[in-house]
């Protein structure tokens, strides 16, 4: 087997596991601080309820983004030592800086907020699910600059040192000046709060449709409804901007995403394209004229350069190889993306409307709403996985390989052991993790409030 | 500042923050290997977790920390340590996640076969975490292979030579030790006794195997092969374990742990001391050793990163502090108290 494929493996699947639980973990913790807040000034046991309730949601969720984390933060040394040497003066930095200014205060203060209630005054405890939202955040903003670097590295922020071959600092604010990492930055907030709450929704919904806690779930439910839509708004606003930063940054994942073979002005969008099993090479197709160039540059006339031109100049540039990623998964990953993004903005602007018009609680269709909360975690993905292998062949874009980078001592044993063991420990967290969500969401607020021993109500009191 | 001093001060910072998780988590690792043998009943078990509930994940982030500062100072020695220790770290990270998950989970579901099986998670996770930490710092006292390239060129048996494996028994029986300590500080009652008699034979075993990693160490020329002599730290660390013996017979659990702590201190400030000027000591020939020179991040980056940590590190050790101050108090095993 070959080590850079099981190395790719590796990374990539440990990192979308971590990567399913972080942004909910990003939306879910401002939820529960927001909840919280309304509690302290109102004192109405309704938002006490919710923070209770929204916040153990939270936490099940929680753990298991931190211990996947702690393998993200090794996995750089150990699968792509390479990479480390070549550019480790430049990740690095917003790394240290990231455990420095956001993990530590995450996790203190989130110890403080779990066990704290009852020994810290109030205002204390309201404080610390602020601090440990703010160190989550901001610990999706370092490491989405290290990302940013590599997914664009501002040419003003590094040289390459000839004597020692590597990328060095010169410039951190250009470093952290990135637009890049920015707008990755706006773009995955905004989608940890929709997921946040399309999980209320379907939470509540749940609930709703069995006639459950129906203040409560309703008023759960029309929050998540209109945050929700605002965040999809916002999602979408970052990833159009995204994509006209990509025709500037990285004009072949732009083409591959859209399946442009030749350069064209006006540019067409394909709604659908049919490549061979290659996905290397188109066979049929249907578009829409001019659009492509409108999303590239908000004018519908300009140029959209095509995969074949992209790879004759990269070839110029860097010598013969294939700088083509896979485009059957850019392509399609793209795809999904943006239709469940629309699909989530029509879907949150119907909870509204229909909120507006009327009681949610007598509706129909609330029971299939649960269902929707696969809709944010498949664009998630989707959406990852179009970033990190749109880039491939590079795993800085336009400097390194990712065949450069990979640890060159590694056997394929020893990448077979750490594949399958982390393997099979993730899917035991997940195990655990989706039976104590679906129990403490299945179970309802007033089990919640119980802080001891167990939350289902018959099962009170009936330990040891 | 001149390069050399920030290599020099990025040395110190990555050691003080090994200090600070081996003082910290090392407790924590104690405190977990402990909870299976320690309890009786359910809520002596959570009581023991209660603990260290607060805490612990703050403690790991130091390990976080000393190993995203080791990437920003000396990409080098995080390249070729991670990659070439791979095996031992992952059995490392497994032995994390287990403990990890264990601590949230365990108390979220009442059946107790569930309760027990991530109660042995939390015991395992912690003793592997423990003995390969160990293991790891103890071969990098002793030197490993490797080459020009600055590769590690051994394997997983490479680092479990007698030395090494000494190492991480040494370091798992101190961090039972340290964390019987912590617990009679923590605990009430019943338990609190049970954990003082642990904490006697704890001693005996924890004495034993430093003293024979000491001199195993001292005669087999490991000592000093940077250019600092450690000279009466590593006899401080020794007599620090020894007189913690007198303060747990006396019952004086608070001089105990302090006891503890600073042969845990000193003992991990002898081995950087041991191996400055070098971060890895390369057994092949030490010209190919890493050194704070050769592994180091440039000027420019060491001096961004040195003001952040120059900021931020003092703000930690503040609110971490606080944080132990607002938990200071003894845990009972009275279920209205506990926090599950
Ligand atoms: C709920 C999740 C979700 C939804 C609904 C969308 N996205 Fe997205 N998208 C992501 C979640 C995401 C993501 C997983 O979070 C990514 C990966 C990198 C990033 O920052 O966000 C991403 C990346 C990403 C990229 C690639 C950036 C790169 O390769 O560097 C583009 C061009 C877009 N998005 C554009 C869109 C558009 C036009 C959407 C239409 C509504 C959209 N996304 C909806
Ligand atoms: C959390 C969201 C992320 C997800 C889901 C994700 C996903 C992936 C995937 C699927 C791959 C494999 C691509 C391939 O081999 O074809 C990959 C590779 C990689 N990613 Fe990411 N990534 C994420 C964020 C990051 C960040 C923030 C960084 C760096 C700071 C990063 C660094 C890398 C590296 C070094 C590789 C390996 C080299 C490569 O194959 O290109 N990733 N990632
Ligand atoms: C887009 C990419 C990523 C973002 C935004 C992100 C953000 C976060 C956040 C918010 C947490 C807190 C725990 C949680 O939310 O469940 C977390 C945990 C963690 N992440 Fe990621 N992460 C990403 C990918 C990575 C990568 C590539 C690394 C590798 C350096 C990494 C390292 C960690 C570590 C070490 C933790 C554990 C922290 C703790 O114990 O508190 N993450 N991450």
């Amino acid at each position: 087997m070959n080590p850079i494929l099981l190395s790719r493996l590796q990374f990539g699947f440990t990192t979308l596991y971590h990567w399913l639980f972080v942004p909910l973990t990003l939306g879910m913790v401002w939820y529960v601080a927001f909840f919280q807040t309304r509690y302290y000034q109102t004192k109405d046991e309704t938002w006490h309820k919710m923070t209770k309730f929204w916040g153990k949601l939270f936490l099940i969720n929680f753990a298991i983004g931190v211990v996947t984390g702690i393998i993200q933060e090794f996995q750089f040394g150990m699968n792509w030592s390479e990479y480390s040497r070549y550019v480790g003066d430049i990740i690095g930095a917003p790394l240290a800086i990231e455990a420095l200014m956001a993990f530590f205060l995450e996790s203190t203060f989130l110890g403080i907020w779990i066990f704290g209630e009852g020994r810290v005054s109030e205002k204390v405890h309201l404080a610390s699910i602020w601090l440990a939202a703010i160190g989550s955040t901001l610990s999706a903003l370092w490491i989405l600059l290290a990302n940013g670097f590599m997914q664009a590295p501002p040419a003003n922020s590094f040289i390459f040192n000839p004597v020692n071959g590597r990328l060095e600092l010169v410039n951190f604010f250009a470093l952290i000046w990135n637009l890049k990492g920015w707008i990755l930055f706006w773009h995955t907030i905004s989608d940890g709060v929709a997921m946040a709450a399309f999980l209320i929704l379907a939470v509540s919904a749940y609930h709703i449709a069995r006639k459950q806690n129906l203040e409560f779930f309703k008023h759960s439910f029309n929050v998540a409804a209109v945050s929700g839509l605002v965040a999809g708004v916002m999602i979408f606003l970052g990833g159009h901007t995204m994509g006209q930063y990509m025709a500037e940054v990285q004009p072949m994942k732009l083409a591959a995403i859209e399946a442009i073979w030749e350069t064209e002005q006006p540019a067409s969008f394909s709604l659908l394209t049919i490549g061979d099993l290659s996905g290397k090479q188109e066979v049929w197709s249907f578009r829409i004229p001019y659009a492509m160039s409108f999303l590239a540059c908000n004018n519908f006339t300009c140029e959209v350069k095509g995969v074949k031109e992209l790879q004759a100049n990269y070839e110029q540039q860097f010598g013969p190889g294939d700088y083509i990623p896979l485009m059957v998964v850019t392509y399609w990953t793209f795809r999904i993306m943006m239709a469940f993004g629309m699909v989530m903005i029509l879907i949150t602007a119907f909870f509204v409307w229909a909120n507006l018009r009327g009681d949610i609680t007598k509706t129909r269709w609330m029971k299939w709403v649960p269902w929707l909360l696969i809709l944010p975690y498949l664009a998630n993905a989707s959406g990852w996985i179009l970033t990190e292998m749109g880039r491939q062949p590079w795993i800085i874009y336009g400097l390194l390989r990712v065949e450069d980078a990979v640890s060159p001592n590694l056997t394929p044993t020893d990448l077979l052991i750490s594949l399958i063991g982390f393997a099979a420990i993730y899917l035991a967290l997940a195990v655990s993790m989706i039976y104590l969500m679906k129990k403490y969401a299945t179970a309802g607020p007033d089990a919640a409030m119980h802080e001891s021993v167990d939350v289902a109500p018959a099962m009170v009191g009936s330990q040891d | 500042m001149s390069y050399e001093s920030l290599q020099i001060l990025w040395f110190v910072l990555i050691a003080v923050l090994w200090i600070g998780f081996y003082f910290l988590e090392g407790f924590d690792f104690g405190v977990g290997m402990l909870l299976p043998f320690l309890s009786k009943k359910d809520e002596e078990r959570r009581a023991i977790i209660n603990t260290i509930g607060p805490v612990w994940d703050g403690n790991e982030v130091w390990l976080l920390t000393a190993g995203g500062a080791t990437f920003a100072a000396f990409p080098h020695w995080y390249a070729s340590m991670f990659s070439g220790f791979y095996l031992a770290m992952f059995l490392l990270l497994v032995g994390l996640i287990l403990r990890g998950i264990s601590f949230e989970y365990r108390s979220k579901d009442a059946a107790p076969a569930w309760r027990k099986r991530f109660d042995w998670m939390i015991a395992i996770g912690s003793f592997m975490s423990a003995l390969l930490l160990g293991t790891v710092f103890a071969n990098l006292a002793r030197g490993v292979p490797i080459d020009e390239k600055m590769m590690f060129t051994g394997n997983l048996f490479t680092l479990l030579n007698p030395y090494g494996l000494l190492g991480g028994l040494t370091t798992t029986a101190v961090f039972l030790l340290h964390g019987a300590n912590f617990l009679a500080l923590k605990l009430e009652g019943e338990l609190r006794e049970r954990v003082n008699l642990f904490a006697k034979k704890l001693w005996i075993g924890a004495s034993v195997l430093y003293l024979v990693l000491g001199v195993f160490t001292y005669a087999s020329g490991f000592w000093a092969r940077g250019i600092i002599d450690p000279g009466v730290i590593p006899i401080a660390a020794v007599a620090a374990l020894l007189v913690a013996g007198y303060f747990i017979n006396q019952k004086m659990e608070g001089w105990a742990f302090i006891m503890v702590a600073a042969n845990i201190v000193l003992t991990q400030v002898t081995f950087f001391s041991m191996t400055f000027p070098n971060l890895m000591l390369s057994t092949t020939d030490p010209a190919y050793s890493l050194t704070i020179y050769n592994a180091s991040a440039s000027q420019y980056a060491l001096g961004v990163t040195s003001i952040s940590a120059l900021i931020f590190l003092p703000l930690i050790l503040a609110y971490q502090g606080w944080t132990y101050y607002t938990f200071r108090k003894r845990i009972s095993t009275d279920k209205k108290t506990l926090v599950y």
